[in-house]
């Protein structure tokens, strides 16, 4: 069941991780696509401890909603500071289907076998 | 915060592509119930902010009517094989929320609209905007609740008022296997469009 917490209003905006942005460097990053941290490139100094902790949640195959969830952080936070980390090559994206366009039939036959087979 | 078991929340790393289903509906509806029927892992909570304009009530005189407001979704994850992820998102339905759950459908496999025979009428906005859109596959699911009364698939098209094209199927949210086969109704009926355009292109 959904609990009555499905959503609140607040006057507040949680920008202040995000240096003030509420838009991410690049459109590429979705709430499905996979992120992996890059093992050989150590964050600076200056990092935040929201990118510390995402790079580290990052460091096996995580969706960026996963990531989110589980740092309780919105995604939208998540998709900024994950957009940054790709940008520096501490992070790689594994994306889903560009926004534009649809799944093509063979992906969608590769799911409906996937899921008829869990069935 | 971090959990105790964090061993199985990662995927293989094999899998290279992510696919998502949006499952939209209105409150308590059973879009969570469904998730978690049907999702590998312990349905997981994310929020969401989005901006918009206020609705007219306790506005601040000389403010703008802007107010943020967080929307919380439930999803979860089936790993198809060993490249291939579909995530499941449950979003709410209600007009305010479009925005949030029309950018979540960009490149998705399609949407789900879950509904409650009881409260018909709170899936019509959603159904209308879905047939507006026009480019994203989607299916009706009843969510046959125990003390729900039954009527025929052509009464509820009619109540409705269902496009001819439009699949309706009836689930117990509860239930995996029928969770999963209206999961798979909604991708057969995706795979067929998108079969059709694919010949008229």
């Amino acid at each position: 069941m959904s609990d009555p917490q499905e959503y609140r209003d607040s006057p507040l905006r949680p920008y202040v991780l995000t240096g003030g942005r509420s838009r991410p460097t690049r459109n590429t990053l979705r709430v499905d696509t996979l992120l992996l941290a890059n093992p050989d490139k150590p964050l600076p100094v200056s990092a935040s401890r929201q990118e510390r902790a995402l790079l580290t949640m990052c460091t096996r195959l995580l969706s960026l909603a996963e990531a989110a969830a589980h740092l309780e952080l919105p995604v939208s936070i998540v998709t900024i500071l994950a957009s940054d980390l790709v940008d520096s090559g501490h992070l790689q994206a594994r994306s889903g289907i560009p926004a534009a366009s649809s799944p093509d039939p063979s992906l969608l036959e590769e799911v409906l076998h996937g899921l008829r087979k869990l069935r | 915060m971090v959990s105790a078991n964090s061993a199985d929340r990662y995927l293989p790393h094999t899998v290279q592509q992510p696919v998502k289903i949006l499952i939209v509906g209105a409150f308590g509806v059973g879009k969570t119930t469904l998730v978690g029927s049907v999702s590998e892992i312990r349905p997981l909570r994310t929020e969401e902010t989005m901006t918009e304009a206020g609705a007219g009530v306790d506005s601040l005189a000389g403010l703008p009517e802007k107010r943020t407001t967080t929307v919380a979704m439930d999803f979860g994850r089936i790993t198809l094989n060993e490249r291939l992820v579909l995530y499941l998102f449950g979003a709410p339905g209600q007009r305010r929320f479009w925005n949030l759950w029309e950018g979540l459908a960009e490149g998705a496999v399609g949407v789900l609209v879950l509904v409650d025979t009881r409260r018909l009428e709170d899936s019509f906005e959603v159904l209308d905007q879905l047939e507006l859109r026009g480019d994203t596959p989607f299916i009706v699911a009843v969510n046959r609740f125990p003390d729900t009364q039954h009527y025929s698939e052509q009464e509820l098209r009619q109540a409705m008022d269902l496009l001819p094209e439009t699949p309706i199927v009836e689930c117990d949210a509860r239930d995996r296997t029928e969770a999963m086969d209206a999961l798979i109704a909604l991708v057969q009926h995706a795979t067929e469009l998108s079969r059709a355009r694919k010949v008229a292109s």
